[in-house]
């Protein structure tokens, strides 16, 4: 036995699902269980499943707990809570022999494991409909062999004041009707927050100085204008949600001109609607830093669940030729000090950023440690000094031109989507738009310049590893785990444009037989690595609106590296 | 570029290529006097000022003023004005748009600006007609219109911008006619200081494609006191709808309705300066969390 496969059998780890009807509030129950397992020490993973319904359907959530850091799911779950009998036969093929099955028995009447009698439970304790969460965390405690007192603590810190009394009867009610199977111990390591992508890229944009964040509803971006506008005041700053997505990026547009740091988020179908505004930004050389959060298309496509197909629409939307920032954070880490970076940079640089986000990371939530995730460093915009004429194009060697704002005396500021000249003036003269097109591609060259100090390209596992598996965005966690059980190491580009082709240069020699791993039908990543000369080796795709499970991917990994 | 404060000091060096006889002639020359005199009068710097511009013949007055600007994309100045006001509450901040760029591309902006009531002036350049793709009907042009898009005669009714600003909630509601300078210059200088989204549907000629010169010459007139009541709705109304932009009708032209209401920027707070507090807060958020 390798060392590795010791380490692997000796690790501690939980997974658990909860499933109901939509509307009974399973998100909220599965962050909950995921902050029980957090308060122990451990490092947890939590993935949401839910179809564009507002009440019943079915709902899950899968909540996974380790003694090391994680970032995906299992198919097979150790304890299955179940609100009604649709998640016991949705589920039959996660529950094995040791699988411990909690369920409402006055929704399923003839199950097997442990029946809670909710119904009666909630009238006895007159108590709201929701508070059958907390029967089934009460449960799950006592199964676990996890001590009241612990329960109660993540009770008190997820629940309303007003409340809190109700879900701590409920609560005990659970933990008292059933006995403990297993008995998960506490962990010697801090108890970290648990947060979701979407919060984490909320956070990080904050980070890297968001003033504004303007947003039109649309899953799975809308994490991000909830918890921005739920805090903004904490955080100090302002949460705009106008007409249409056209409008969000204009009004990001019209704060920049005036020297205000914007954020815009969106998913595919409003990305179509913003890039019109894109190539403005990209003309008028303004910055705009854009939460890009994929799911299923074409068209409305699958609107809660996952994919990576907009890639090269990211890549290369809007018309005309200049320069972007695409980046794909892996985990809300990633997300966190990622947005910061894209919003410094496009300050910096004076072009639009992209951070690709899908719905896999944007909704699924895991450990989060701040200081783990701060970004490399920190960049002001450049700024006129008040010498001389102002030109707000001003050619300069690094293309970028020193920013001045309405307002300033002493200046007039000129911004245009037209060709324009050094003053901002329009222009058709035939030297002047190859001096303003070659100012963005000095900018480009800049910028790209400038991400050769940063990490763009990171790598996992043992590096003289004789396989290798590439990945991009949510999928580096599910390939992390998946590549030490087929003994490859794993590559992830996390900045797509400009591409870093030394970095990948560098970071694949020697990659051994290669496999390209995506959440689309076509191998985006793998056309972006050809277009670029390099070889992307074979593809596992998956394109039905799910991630990979670690056990899934680990199986068609094998059946690829035979 | 250094701004010179005064009227003459606002013309920028760059060639002018409307058409000659075109209305915005005297558009580009009361604007100008219009912010000179309230820079004057109001003691307002001139960088106080910003205009933007939408795509069509208007936008070129972006480049002809030496004022700050922000020369947008077709219909989608509003939005962009809107974010300027939120970022700068000192700032005056006026749209110049076409009557294609605004009541067709961008019309669901303007209703909207005018329910926020953010304080912007809209000067809508209104020809009547897309100039600068070379003449295609637009959505104030009227029935029967024989345009390059439309050669047997539009078969549309023409909208009343006025009417549908008034239902949208716009506070300042007002018309004019480049032919009549003087009183254009007023209700420019009223627009902008009026305190809330306003908006002025100009009147002007296409001296290439729509040259309604002889029609507005004898059908405008300019409204007296005493003629409606521009605090109420209903008398706005009723003044609004007697010309449709269709049929035969006398032409007001003046200020329609003038109410106050708050400001869409009043209900943000301003955020506070500093990068390091607000990483402080991202922190202190963070170790408090749920």
């Amino acid at each position: 036995m390798s060392e590795l496969m010791r380490g692997l059998n000796t690790m501690q780890e939980y997974s658990l699902l909860i499933g109901g009807k939509a509307g009974e509030g399973i998100n909220t129950a599965g962050l909950s269980i995921a902050g029980l397992f957090s308060s122990l020490g451990y490092r947890v993973y939590m993935y949401f499943d839910y179809p564009s319904l507002i009440r019943g359907g079915h709902n899950f959530a899968i909540i996974r707990a380790a003694d090391r850091p994680i970032g995906a799911h299992r198919t097979r779950v150790d304890v299955l809570l179940a609100l009604d009998r649709k998640t016991i036969e949705t589920h039959k093929e996660r529950i094995d022999g040791k699988t411990t099955v909690i369920y409402d028995s006055s929704q399923v009447k003839e199950g097997m494991g442990y029946g809670l009698p909710l119904d009666d439970i909630i009238a006895e304790e007159r108590a709201s409909p929701i508070t059958r969460n907390s029967a089934m965390l009460g449960a799950l405690a006592r199964v676990a062999g996890i001590d009241r007192e612990i329960l109660e603590d993540v009770l008190r810190a997820a629940v309303p004041e007003k409340h809190l009394d109700s879900n701590l009867r409920v609560a005990a009610r659970g933990y008292s009707a059933v006995e403990s199977v297993f008995s998960v111990k506490q962990l010697d390591a801090p108890a970290l927050p648990v947060l979701t992508g979407n919060e984490a890229a909320g956070l990080g944009l904050v980070y890297g100085g968001l003033d504004t964040y303007v947003a039109y509803p649309m899953t799975p971006s809308s994490g991000v204008l909830h918890f921005l506008a739920g805090r903004a005041e904490d955080l100090g700053i302002r949460v705009i949600h106008p007409e249409n997505e056209i409008s969000v990026i204009l009004m990001a547009l019209g704060l920049a001109y005036t020297g205000e740091r914007a954020a815009v988020g969106t998913s595919g179908g409003g990305f179509c609607l913003m890039t019109e505004g894109l190539s403005f930004a990209g003309m008028s050389e303004m910055p705009v830093t854009i939460v890009l959060s994929q799911r299923p298309g074409p068209s409305t496509g699958v609107p809660t669940y996952t994919a990576q197909s907009d890639l090269h629409f990211a890549l290369n939307a809007g018309q005309g030729e200049f320069p972007r920032l695409v980046v794909a954070p892996g985990d809300p880490h990633e997300a966190c000090a990622w947005s910061a970076t894209a919003l410094m940079l496009s300050w910096r640089y004076q072009v639009p950023a992209i951070i690709l986000m899908d719905k896999t990371l944007a909704e699924g939530a895991c450990s989060f440690d701040l200081d783990a995730s701060t970004p490399p460093r920190d960049h002001e915009p450049l700024l006129e000094d008040g010498e001389g004429e102002y030109r707000r194009y001003r050619l300069t060697e690094d293309g970028v031109s020193p920013l001045a704002f309405p307002g300033m005396e002493g200046v007039t500021v000129k911004a245009n989507s037209y060709a324009h000249d050094e003053r901002g003036f329009t222009t058709e003269k035939a030297e002047e738009i190859r001096a303003l097109q070659e100012k963005l591609l000095r900018k480009a060259g800049s910028l790209k310049a400038e991400l050769e100090g940063y990490q763009t390209v990171k790598t996992y596992g043992a590096p003289d590893a004789a396989r290798t598996i590439i990945c991009w965005g949510s999928q580096k966690w599910v390939c992390i785990e998946a590549a030490a059980g087929v003994g490859a190491r794993v590559v992830q580009p996390v900045v797509l444009a400009p591409f870093p082709v030394e970095a990948w240069s560098k970071a694949m020699a020697g990659a051994g037989e290669v496999v390209c791993v995506e959440n689309n039908a076509t191998g985006q990543v793998a056309r972006l690595l050809r277009e670029h000369g390099f070889d992307p080796g074979r593809s596992i795709l998956k394109y039905d609106g799910r991630p990979f499970a670690v056990d899934e991917l680990t199986a068609r990994l094998e059946e690829v590296f035979v | 570029m250094t701004p010179d404060r005064s009227a003459a000091g606002l013309i920028t060096p760059v060639q002018n290529t409307w058409c000659p006889g075109c209305g915005n002639f005297s558009i580009q020359h009361m604007m100008r006097s219009a912010i000179a005199e309230i820079s004057e009068e109001e003691g307002i710097p001139i960088e106080k000022f910003v205009f933007l511009g939408g795509i069509g013949c208007h936008g070129k007055l972006m480049d002809y003023l030496n004022v700050n600007s922000l020369y947008t994309i077709h219909g989608r100045s509003i939005p962009a004005a809107t974010g300027i006001r939120l970022a700068n509450r000192d700032l005056r901040v006026i749209c110049h748009v076409g009557d294609g760029d605004i009541y067709a591309e961008g019309l669901d902006h303007l209703i909207f600006a005018a329910k926020r009531n953010t304080d912007i002036t809209v000067i809508v350049h209104d020809n009547r007609v897309y100039g600068l793709t070379t003449g295609q009907y637009t959505p104030t042009s009227p029935t029967g219109f024989r345009g390059r898009s439309t050669p047997r005669g539009v078969a549309e009714q023409p909208m009343n911008p006025l009417e549908v600003m008034l239902a949208a909630g716009a506070t300042h509601i007002a018309r004019g006619y480049t032919r009549k300078t003087r009183h254009l210059k007023d209700i420019f200088k009223e627009a902008i200081m009026h305190r809330g989204f306003s908006f002025v549907d100009l009147l002007q000629i296409c001296a290439t494609y729509s040259n309604l010169t002889d029609y507005y010459d004898a059908h405008i007139y300019e409204m007296q006191d005493g003629d409606l009541d521009t605090g109420r709705f209903e008398s706005a109304l009723q003044k609004i709808r007697e010309w449709d932009y269709d049929r035969d009708a006398p032409i007001a032209i003046g200020t329609f309705y003038s109410i106050e209401r708050p400001l869409y920027e009043e209900g943000f707070s301003v955020p506070p300066s500093g990068l390091e507090e607000r990483r402080g807060r991202v922190q202190r958020l963070v170790e408090g969390w749920r």
